[in-house]
């Protein structure tokens, strides 16, 4: 009986390749979607990561619960201490300080008179030692406009906007005006090295960076830091990780309950990332679930029509003596083959094609002028583990459903119905 | 065994619905047929030949009255007993041949086997046999697209022969044939209601199949009209 069925699925063209068509088709898009989705959430993510909250970040407790302000008077202490506690804590991780600052860029003139004026949001990181992936993970190489990389102490960039509304170019020189974390007046004179266009209104608007000695140095933090990133070494955010990490560290300090202890929090756990790493979770059950529902009713559609074509064979197999469950069973056994067969194809045609777009990324950068959000520019989709499986739900289930449907015509219809219709 | 009818049908009514009313398609039938007869039901369309046919192959039920058939009552039947007694008893031949396209000639004839729980060697015995019936043993591996009218007749009768039913139940069976081709069919199936000793009931208005017929019974609206019995 089985062997009968399955010659009859085989030769019967328009019982398998149009279900197994639309299922493959389906499933790719569902696996393709996903994929792309991910990528692209996973990106901005990691571009929220890579500026400001890393995949965790240790802050003092003080400090953390004001963070928006950035007050550096509740920097922490001791900062390469702890960076080398981290470092050895958790080797997984790669530890960099950052100061974030705020403050006000003086362009002097010949006369030391002031010839423009502007607010400016700095980051001091660690540019020049040997070794540091910093610069790398701000990509400040690849957005460089004008200029060049800083090269020794006293050498800044700035965001090609701010800079053109300051009116100034590579090797004019500012000067810095900000408090520091004693709350006293700073001073400071930089060399402008290069400008750079990070390809987000925030950070264009007014975006200094500084070495992180340089930042130290004008804002009397030495050996303090604002906080201190830890990134995953094998790329992406996990969050999973970063939670049981954070969790580790604060049994580690918990007896401490002072304010200036440190603390770390994962990047979910900071402001609104948490809403979307949550968000970057549910998505692909709301894709999954879309496509089971579009493809059930397109199945069921072609399913009515094929089973129309089938009511003579019903009738026949009915007439024979076999049970109406067992006809409608033997639909469900079919639609279940060409599910799995359909999900399969589709799962590897899904999987080509976002590898391609994982390969060589989609550039968006055209769309994304005038964002606010903290997005990347070019788009790469990011295959995970449930891309495997994920296509095999709305393969299997759309396809079963939609069979389900059509064949209760086998018990709507009256046995004699089924050869009338047939006959007509 | 042979002087018990094997269908028996008394008082027997069939109604449809049918706009707002009822269509009456049979209005009290009476009849009995013994083992290994030969007969058919004969009359104008819409005389509901059919709808008493498939009342008897318990493929639709009576409104009202009674039909046995091999000592089942159809009316009493759950779905599954229905399915039994059509599975293990009863033949079918239709008007449209009703073969499924995508299969070989002796996969179509080997499916009632399939459903009765004979060994694949039993089955191959089986099918032989049938299609040598038939005379149609050069075409097993062709498919139905490939055979003529006369030829995909020929296969519908070794598939409702080849478990040796005791009713075959026939449907205008050669309204799609010429005249050789019917007078095969009809020759073939004659042979084997002496052979195999298979009664036969056919519903018809062709004059070739009339001739063959031992027992004729005339419908007319829902009703039998007249009766008549050749002996030969
Ligand atoms: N399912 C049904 N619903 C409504 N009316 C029906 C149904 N089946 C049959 N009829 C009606 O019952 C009457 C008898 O039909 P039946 O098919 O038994 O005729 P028949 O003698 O086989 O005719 P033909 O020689 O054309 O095949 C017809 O008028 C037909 O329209
Ligand atoms: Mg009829």
């Amino acid at each position: 009986m089985i062997k009968f069925l399955i010659k009859g699925l085989i030769r019967d063209k328009s019982r398998s390749r149009i279900p197994l068509i639309v299922v493959s088709l389906g499933v790719m898009l569902t696996v393709l979607l996903h994929a792309y989705l991910k990528g692209f959430m996973g990106d901005t993510i990691e571009t929220n990561a890579r500026f400001s909250t890393g995949h965790v970040k240790v802050m003092t407790k003080a400090y953390s619960e004001n963070s928006d302000q950035k007050p550096n008077d509740l920097a922490l202490l001791n900062a390469s201490a702890i960076r080398d506690q981290l470092g050895k804590q958790f080797p997984q991780l790669d530890w960099a300080e950052r100061i974030e600052f705020g403050g006000l860029i003086d362009v002097p003139d010949s006369n030391g008179e002031t010839r423009s004026q502007g607010p400016a949001f700095g980051i001091g990181l660690d540019l020049l030692t040997q070794g540091t992936r910093e610069s790398e993970r701000l990509n400040l190489v690849k957005s460089l406009v004008r200029g060049n990389m800083p090269k020794k102490q006293g050498e800044i960039l700035i965001s090609d906007e701010f800079a053109k509304k300051l009116r100034i170019n590579p090797g004019d020189r500012i000067t810095f005006i900000g408090s520091t974390m004693n709350n006293s007046m700073t001073i400071y004179n930089l060399t402008l090295s290069g400008t750079i266009s990070f390809g987000n209104e925030i950070l264009d608007r007014g975006a200094i960076i500084t070495d992180l000695q340089d930042a130290r140095n004008a804002l009397d933090m030495q050996d303090a830091t604002s906080e201190i990133l830890g990134f995953f070494r094998d790329g992406f955010y996990n969050n999973k990780s970063a939670l049981s990490i954070a969790a580790t560290f604060s049994s580690t300090y918990k007896s401490n309950n002072d304010d200036f202890a440190p603390v770390m929090l994962t990047l979910s756990q900071q402001g609104s990332m948490g809403q979307y790493v949550k968000m970057s979770d549910y998505w692909a059950n709301y894709i999954a679930l879309v496509f089971i529902i579009a493809m059930s009713l397109v199945l069921w559609n072609a399913g009515l029509l094929g089973g129309l074509r089938r009511y003579g064979e019903f009738g026949v197999r009915l007439a024979m003596g076999e049970e109406k469950g067992h006809v409608f069973r033997t639909l469900i056994y079919e639609s279940i083959l060409i599910g799995i067969a359909g999900s399969v194809a589709g799962t590897l045609a899904g999987l080509f094609f976002a590898w391609l777009i994982q390969k060589y990324g989609i550039d968006i950068s055209g769309m994304m002028k005038g964002s606010t959000l903290m997005m990347p520019s070019v788009i790469r989709a990011q295959i995970t583990p449930s891309d495997y499986y994920l296509g095999f739900i709305p393969g299997l289930v759309s396809t079963v459903v939609g069979t389900m449907l059509s064949g209760t015509g086998i018990y709507r219809r009256q046995t004699a119905r089924l050869f009338r219709e047939l006959e007509a | 065994m042979d002087n018990s009818p094997i269908i028996e049908i008394e008082k027997l009514v069939k109604k449809f619905p049918m706009g707002r009313g009822e269509f009456t398609a049979l209005n009290g039938i009476d009849l009995r047929f013994k083992q290994g007869e030969f007969a058919g039901l004969i009359g104008p369309s819409g005389s509901g030949k059919t709808t008493l046919l498939n009342i008897i192959g318990s493929l639709d039920v009576p409104s009202s009255g009674t039909a046995v058939v091999m000592g089942r009552t159809i009316e009493n039947l759950t779905a599954r007993e229905s399915a039994k007694l059509r599975k293990e008893s009863l033949g079918f031949i239709f008007q449209s041949y009703n073969l499924l396209a995508v299969h070989t000639v002796y996969e179509n004839v080997e499916f009632p086997l399939l459903l009765l729980n004979y060994t694949a060697s039993e089955r191959k015995k089986m099918v032989s046999d049938a299609l040598e019936w038939v005379g149609l043993t050069e075409k097993i591996k062709s498919k139905p697209p490939q055979l003529s009218g006369g030829e995909c007749q020929r296969v519908a009768i070794a598939r409702a022969m080849v478990k040796r039913p005791s009713l075959v139940l026939a449907d205008e069976p050669t309204a799609n044939l010429d005249t050789a081709n019917s007078h095969n069919i009809l020759k073939t199936m004659e042979t084997l209601n002496r052979e195999l000793k298979t009664t036969f009931l056919f519903a018809t208005h062709d004059d070739k199949v009339i001739s063959y017929l031992r027992r004729k019974i005339f419908l007319l609206d829902g009703k039998v009209d007249k009766e008549e019995i050749t002996s030969n």
